[in-house]
């Protein structure tokens, strides 16, 4: 379909203001004496508080305040907010009033009016019990930063300490210590799906294959850390600015985190420093809330550490797999049963819906007769593992695109043709969401990337390879989804105000964190009305209070889902404007079009009226003025399912075990691309997330203390521009259509497929199969020794 | 402990009492309000608070108040023309699609401008090394090594492992 604006790399809205410094992030705005709010962190694994004491914390100097569990609300507190104020004097709270307190959950999803379908409410804003190295005990206002730090050095903290579980396998361990109480043998939930009856299928298979692979905790790093400041404003109402990619969560999650009206809250989002999923929890703002609350609604910030943030936030879920796949002499796949133990760490946060999702996106690709899935996500003393670039994707495709090339190499077959033999076609109707696939280009996508590597050129010419530094071709594939239908609500939202001179503004309660949102959906806007992208001014801040609702910013689901309100508010707003003219004018509002600012008869293109005229009469014609404005809501009971592959060439040097990517390419299927420049820079930056999962991102801890080893930008091995190979990047552009102007999502699966793409590209080139992210030099080192390859 | 110390931020001369515990980040963040500098770890190893003191790229949280004393600082601010034209690097960001969620962004159009005013030609491996300090999670650095490229056209090496070689 033909586009003016759609489908053109415009510069992107904000990147002047953020190639100048005048991009305003929440720590950019300063309060006059904002106090400062620091937290302390447990140095245990697993411990209970015997006995905290902060009397020479509060009788500090410039020490405002000082919070505990003690201090925190209990249900049904606070209705008379600000009327909390710390006096000093401790409530006497022994264990048994350790129930009324208010627990609540982080997870960045909607809420849900069914309680079966929320999230499990398993924390407390400070903790009575220690669950990890990092768990928040106790937590300090001050006037200034240093002050803050001294105060937590004075708190003494009397723990007894428990037996840390610092792996799944110790926290499944018959007699391990309880995690959480309500939480038979550590196990936060288990439960996928079943399609036909797998054993059957195994039955009727020419093979059965087994395989395990594991995954390794790896964190988003996004550049700027977890911050947020709040007040309470003269009407009693609690300011946040956080930089968050789930403004509206943020506020329920702080309103009833602190038992408090939703409408009690306000959150503000300015410009995001990268998310990746850490910033779709709620993590620091029910803390700064009750901050400010304790010192009267004096503003208070609390800016986290990179090594707070790095293990104080959240980190992506290690996975376990185990497989078993029936196939067929010719390939084709009759019955898989994967079996998947997620660790979760010391809280649910998106628990076991990150071992779901994984599940539920994986069945779209290779529809089988048979296909079995049971997960369970195990709570650890580990650092708690959130959302992330890929939800349970990264982890599952590893797995099975592992897998399937090892059945493929085992069968003598092409690991391309395996795939094609097995792949999903449009018409296809997924048996358990009932979701339809309306568009899909994989096969598309593989030619393509097949044709970019030269696959059988250099397959040819590596056949016969010898040394010590050896080349391999592999490829992996995923599907993915555009939103989270039909698991949760798709609810979003989008305002335009047409202006006096014909421009309009754009409000969406969308969140750009850096991906471009705010300038796709400009781009539509654009294309809708027929303007010129300076003309439409896309609200880049998110305002509880003012802009419309959406969920946020996840699950790659704002162009897909957040598009289809912002094209519909478009449409109302043209539609507005043709019957304005039409009354102006007296001609049928069917003889009319809107082209290039001007309002022209449709059939020879003559103008009528300039936009411009329609827009003025608008607001100042003393008998029908009426602004012309709209205000949508799009509630998507539909999804979308993307594709893609990546294919790679690397070169690994046997005697040092370090892994080089040489090429590498990632051909999507998202549907339309709006801006091409933008898309491609999506992809750089999920392909590279990709590399560092497969060669190098781990966050390590000691096996018994549960302490974080790496938890900095040093240690912690992300990827230099030094360590980035070129990325290669193609789109197969088919139309999807249920989407808005038919695009399917794109931010997430760019990261997916690189890790078991080159993990199969190191199997071709040794021979050696590494079943464990990530393959470091170390571990590939390791493996060969082990083969006898050194 | 405070201490009186002389220096500009692009061109603005300053003389006053600094923190002697403060960085240069604080400084120029919190009192003076150059908020164009980031911070993503204070400890010098993301390049998100590079300034240019007397045309060096240095990580300005790693830097002490005081030692800025006689410097000629740049920052983000003071990139584009006063009349608010963007400067040929800043330019090559935006056309290029170097930025994303722009944290990185200030720090590295900074090195970059010292790159290109060295007048120094450079090969691309030796560009990317130039570049290194910075992290950046969001571009996979594609983009911003094309707007490092592209800002220092003209006097790039046309060698046989850039781009720009004219072999080809
Ligand atoms: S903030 Fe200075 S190097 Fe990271
Ligand atoms: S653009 Fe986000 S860190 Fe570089």
């Amino acid at each position: 379909m033909a586009y003016t604006v759609v489908g053109k790399s415009v510069n992107k809205v904000d990147a002047i203001a953020k190639v100048t410094g005048k991009a305003k992030y929440t720590d950019d705005f300063h309060e006059r004496d904002m106090l400062v709010g620091k937290i302390l962190h447990s140095p245990h694994a697993h411990a209970i508080i015997k006995s905290i004491d902060v009397s020479l914390a509060r009788a500090l100097p410039g020490v405002e305040a000082v919070l505990t569990y003690k201090d925190l609300p209990r249900i049904n507190y606070a209705t008379s907010l600000p009327g909390y104020v710390d006096d000093g004097t401790e409530t006497e709270c022994e264990a048994e009033c350790e129930s009324d307190r208010i627990k609540f959950s982080t997870a960045g999803h909607p809420y849900s009016l069914d309680p079966g379908h929320r999230d499990v409410e398993d924390r407390h804003i400070l903790t009575k019990k220690a669950r990890f190295v990092g768990d928040d005990i106790a937590a300090v206002v001050a006037t200034d930063e240093l002050i803050a730090e001294k105060a937590l050095q004075l708190i003494k903290v009397e723990y007894e300490v428990l037996e840390a579980l610092t792996s799944t396998d110790a926290a499944l361990k018959e007699g391990a210590p309880l995690i959480h109480e309500e939480h038979e043998g550590n196990i936060l939930a288990s439960g996928g799906f079943a399609i036909g009856d797998v054993e059957e299928a195994f039955k009727e298979s020419d093979y059965v294959f087994e395989g395990e692979y594991e995954t390794s905790i790896v964190q988003h790093c996004h550049m700027e850390n977890q911050t947020s400041y709040a007040y309470i404003d003269s009407d009693g109402r609690i300011v946040i600015v956080t930089s968050t990619q789930i403004p509206q969560i943020v506020r329920r999650v702080v309103a009833q985190s602190l038992g408090l009206p939703w409408g009690r809250v306000r959150v503000i989002k300015p410009f995001v420093g990268g998310g990746f999923g850490n910033k779709q929890d709620v993590c620091i703002e029910p803390l700064n809330a009750a901050m400010t609350i304790a010192v009267g609604g004096r503003p208070v910030k609390i800016e986290l550490s990179r090594e707070e943030s790095m293990v104080d936030t959240r980190t992506r879920h290690a996975f376990k797999f185990k497989i078993k796949t029936g196939i067929n002499q010719d390939g084709k796949l009759i019955g898989i049963h994967i079996s998947a133990v997620s660790n979760t760490g010391a809280y649910a946060s998106h628990g076991h819906s990150i071992a779901g999702s994984a599940g539920g996106k994986f069945r779209y690709l290779y529809p089988t007769k048979a296909l079995k899935y049971d997960p369970i996500t195990v709570y650890t003393n580990l650092p708690v593992a959130g959302a992330m670039r890929g939800y349970g994707c990264p982890q599952i495709f590893y797995a099975f695109e592992s897998h399937l090339e090892d059945i493929a190499k085992r069968l003598n077959m092409d690991p391309i043709e395996i795939r094609r033999k097995n792949l999903v076609e449009v018409g296809y109707v997924d048996p358990v969401s009932k979701n339809k696939i309306t568009s899909c280009g994989i096969r598309e996508c593989i030619d393509k990337g097949k044709a970019l590597i030269k696959w059988d050129e250099k397959k040819a010419s590596y056949k016969e390879q010898r040394g010590n530094k050896l080349r391999g071709l592999g490829m992996a594939c995923f599907s993915y989804a555009s939103g989270t239908y039909p698991v949760a609500l798709e609810l979003a939202g989008a305002r335009i105000v047409l202006n006096q001179d014909g421009s309009v503004q754009l409000q969406i309660g969308a969140t750009d964190t850096g991906q471009g949102s705010d300038t796709v959906f400009g781009q539509m806007v654009a294309e809708v009305l027929g303007l010129p992208m300076e003309m439409v001014h896309v609200i880049s801040t998110q305002d509880t209070d003012i802009s419309p609702f959406d969920t946020g910013c996840y699950a790659s689901r704002q162009t897909y889902v957040s598009g289809m309100a912002v094209e519909k508010a478009a449409l109302e707003v043209k539609g507005k404007i043709l019957e304005f003219a039409a009354r102006m004018t007296d001609i049928p509002v069917d003889k009319l079009e809107l082209v290039e600012q001007r309002i022209i008869y449709k059939h020879s293109g003559e103008s009528v009226l300039t936009l411009e005229q329609v827009a003025m009469q608008s607001y100042y014609d003393r008998v029908h003025a009426k602004p012309i404005t709209s205000d949508s809501s799009n509630n998507a009971r539909i999804n979308a399912i993307p594709f893609g592959v990546t294919f790679t060439e690397v070169e690994v040097d046997i005697k040092t075990g370090k892994i080089e990517v040489l090429e590498i390419y990632n051909v999507h299927d998202s549907g339309t691309i709006v801006n091409p420049l933008m898309a491609e820079g999506q992809v750089h930056g999920g392909v590279s997330m990709g590399i560092g999962y497969a060669l190098s991102e781990q966050l390590t801890f000691d096996a018994v203390t549960g302490k974080a080893q790496n938890n900095n930008l040093l240690d912690y091995k992300l990827p230099t521009i030094m360590d980035t190979p070129d990325i290669g990047v193609a789109f197969v552009e088919t139309y999807e259509p249920t989407g808005p102007f038919g695009v399917k999502s794109l931010g997430e699966p760019p990261t997916i497929t690189p890790a078991p793409a080159i993990r199969n590209a190191v199997l071709d080139a040794t021979g050696v199969a590494f079943n464990r992210l990530p393959m470091n030099p170390q571990r590939v080192f390791e493996g060969f020794k082990k083969v006898g390859l050194i | 402990m405070f201490k009186r110390i002389a220096f500009s931020v692009n061109g603005k001369a300053f003389n006053i009492e600094v923190d002697i515990r403060e960085s240069l980040l604080e400084l120029l963040r919190n009192h003076l309000g150059y908020t164009g500098a980031k911070k993503g770890c204070g400890v010098g190893e993301c390049g998100a608070c590079s300034v240019l003191i007397d045309g060096v790229p240095t990580d300005s949280c790693i830097y002490l108040a005081v030692w800025a004393d006689g410097k000629e600082i740049t920052t983000i601010e003071g990139v584009a023309s006063k009349s608010g034209e963007l400067s040929a690097v800043q330019k090559a960001y935006v056309e290029e699609g170097a930025v994303q969620c722009g944290f990185c962004t200030p720090g590295l159009v900074l090195t970059t401008t010292a790159l290109a005013e060295s007048g120094k030609e450079f090969t691309r491996e030796e560009l990317k090394r130039e570049l290194s300090g910075h992290l950046c999670r969001c571009t996979g650095y594609q983009s911003i090594l094309k707007a490092a490229e592209k800002s220092l056209e003209g006097h790039i090496c046309t060698c046989v492992d850039s781009p720009h070689y004219k072999g080809k």
